[in-house]
């Protein structure tokens, strides 16, 4: 018992926490390296939206009504729209924009997500059944439409936008963080704690939230993705962000479907970026979550591949055909 | 299995009550300014609401919070009335009834399509893991998971026009009476939705498969010489089926969403299309209408999901 006490105590050397975040890194691109490439597509995004005013060339509303709907050229890389507002710019300050409801959407979510999770597991009984039925009953609503019928009240903006996202999907995540604490509430180190006399906001600091933290870390990547497709959905029903400011799901919104036609790159660019952008970040959360579970780690299904060195009665199985798939 | 579908009835009642409290608390949310936006943008006269106190009555705002709730709740339980639309001053339950069809054909089919694409393609990733079919599975699933389902609509509503002048019909003729024509308008849109869902089940399917694999019965299944089909589908697939109905589960209020977005980018007369345009118009009774229906509707969904269950597992007991 008193090895586990000093083996799970959360407060490492940082000397040591310093080389085994290269070692992370070093096995990220060795074993992960879809990952790797994840990561080089948020780091890419969190860039663009740090700098967009520096890397884009015009403001992201500049109207400049004798070159509207260019087609894509030198100078202007992404085109022009109807008015004549240049898309590289509008998408660079849409990353700018994607980058702050993101983080700022998710990390509310993660924080409701963790005190919910967190003191509902801790404390049990009573507390925890109430908070689990109110749970409960908030997510038996579609999430679009509980976003929608939310807008519907406070009315579209960014701050609404964050607001509503936030506390949507920190509810819905706090059961992740609630079936972890569950199981770190039994570690030994928790009732030593107890038994010393450590008071409840210590022992959920110090020793709970440190032994949450790896779904939670998962949690956070996945859900940055989520709200970013959330959001972009939103504006694109025009319940969003409200225009002009570029949100890349407002770009795509059925205001400027009729430009489209003449203008295939208006429809086209803005769902490059979110799709590229979306693909990162689920690339780097699901490589992260293979690293920092050990559950998911290796094995992968050798056995099977041996298994099947039986002489092949059949070619296939089922009659699956995965090239078909790709057509859809 | 009676008790057992009775128990559930029952522990669906808090869940109601407190989603029935979320709907309920929505209406009364709506700032006290927004009710005089309501009168300076929208012409309610037609209806006589044209002053603040008859729109706070029509909406019921006047009473006591608990008198509103119970009223409220009284009205749907007793007689299925939700109140009437602020615009045309139809009964909202009939506005919805009106749309549903159209959402609910659209869901089914997406689903449909999902699970057509996503089970046998996740059974084959998993039985012939590493091989080309495999990895061609799994780059469909990543790439269909970060694709938003409203661009792909939109690009497949806008090329096809650009280039052959040929646009989706939108024509709804009843199923019954015309099958074929009813399915042309739905099946591109269900497509849609259903390749974006198929992703998420194929890769649990293909997880749940890898990991069904490699239990004891089945390597003593294949010590027996069981035939590969047969060890895949009655040993695994069925197995491995009942994370992934879970998963469907979970998916319902997703495609729920995703009809709204599709229904919007088709023009689907459907709930969706009557939410946001409720949304627009700021027809309150309509918006909680259709809120509380979604919610209900998922419940409902969820519990045939969990009385499924011993359909798959006879080791489930009720």
């Amino acid at each position: 018992m008193h090895e586990a006490l000093v083996q799970n105590t959360p407060a490492a050397a940082p000397a040591r926490r310093r080389g085994k975040r290269f070692e992370f890194m070093g096995r990220l691109f060795r074993e992960r390296p879809l990952g790797a490439v994840g990561a080089m597509i948020c780091l890419l995004l969190l860039l663009t939206g740090v700098f967009a005013d520096v890397i884009a060339p015009a403001g992201y509303n500049a109207i400049n009504p004798i070159d509207r709907l260019q087609a894509p050229s030198a100078e202007y890389w992404f085109g022009t729209d109807q008015i004549g507002r240049d898309v590289f710019s509008r998408i660079v300050h849409g990353a700018q924009l994607s980058v702050i409801v993101a983080f700022a959407a998710t990390t509310l979510s993660i924080f409701i997500s963790v005190v919910i999770g967190v003191t509902s597991s801790y404390f049990g009984g009573r507390f925890d059944m109430y908070t689990q039925r109110l749970v409960d009953g908030w997510m038996c609503f579609p999430d679009l439409i509980l976003l929608i019928v939310a807008v519907s009240v406070l009315g579209p903006g960014i701050w609404q936008v964050i607001l509503i996202l936030g506390l949507l999907f920190g509810i819905a995540g706090s059961r992740i963080v609630r079936s972890a604490g569950l199981s770190a509430k039994e570690n030994v180190f928790v009732h030593a704690a107890r038994s010393m006399g450590a008071s409840t906001l210590r022992i959920l600091l110090r020793h709970i939230l440190p032994n949450v933290m790896a779904p939670i870390i998962v949690l956070y990547t996945t859900r940055l993705a989520a709200v970013i497709l959330a959001e972009s959905g939103l504006s694109f029903l025009g319940l969003g962000i409200p225009p002009p400011t570029p949100s890349w799901g407002g770009m795509l919104s059925l205001d400027g479907r009729s430009y489209m036609f003449q203008a295939p790159w208006l429809a086209i660019i803005p769902g490059v970026a979110l799709t590229l952008a979306v693909f990162g970040i689920n690339m780097f959360g699901d490589a992260l979550r293979d690293l920092l579970d050990p559950r998911m780690r290796g094995g992968g299904g050798r056995y099977v591949a041996q298994v099947r060195r039986k002489p092949k009665a059949e070619p296939a199985p089922v009659n699956a055909q995965p090239t078909s798939s790709t057509e859809v | 299995m009676g008790s057992y579908i009775l128990r559930r009835l029952l522990a669906l009642i808090p869940t109601l009550l407190i989603a029935s409290v979320i709907v309920f608390s929505v209406v009364r949310l709506v700032p006290g300014n927004v009710l005089d936006l309501m009168l300076s943008q929208n012409d309610y006269s037609s209806s006589s609401r044209d002053t603040r106190g008859a729109l706070e009555e029509a909406l019921g705002l006047d009473q006591p919070l608990y008198i509103q709730y119970l009223d409220w709740m009284g009205d749907i339980l007793l007689r299925g009335d939700m109140g009437n639309s602020l615009w045309r001053n139809t009964p909202v339950i009939e506005e919805i009834g009106a749309r549903l069809p159209v959402t609910l054909e659209l869901g089914i089919l997406s689903l449909l399509i999902a699970l057509a694409i996503a089970i046998p393609v996740g059974i084959y990733s998993a039985v012939r893991q590493e091989t080309m079919g495999d990895h061609i599975g799994r780059s469909f699933s990543i790439i269909a998971l970060a694709v938003p389902n409203f661009w792909l609509g939109t690009m497949v509503v806008i090329l096809p026009a650009m280039w052959w002048g040929w646009s989706p019909p939108n024509r709804i003729e009843p199923f019954f009476e015309a099958p074929l024509e009813n399915l042309k308008v739905f099946l591109l849109p269900s497509l849609i939705l259903g390749a974006s869902l198929s992703a998420v089940i194929m890769r649990m399917t293909r997880t749940m498969m890898l990991e069904v694999l490699r239990q004891d019965y089945v390597r003593t299944a294949w010590a027996k010489g069981v035939p590969e089909r047969t060890v895949v589908l009655r040993h695994g697939v069925k197995n491995a089926m009942i994370p992934v109905l879970t998963l469907v589960g979970v998916l319902v209020p997703i495609l729920f969403g995703g009809t709204v977005i599709i229904e919007q980018i088709f023009r689907l007369p459907g709930i969706g299309q009557l939410l946001l345009d409720s949304v627009n118009s700021r027809d309150y009774p309509i918006i909680t209408g259709i809120f509380l229906v979604s919610g209900v509707m998922v419940m409902t969904v969820n519990l045939l999901i969990d009385l499924c269950y011993g359909l798959l597992d006879p080791k489930m007991r009720y």
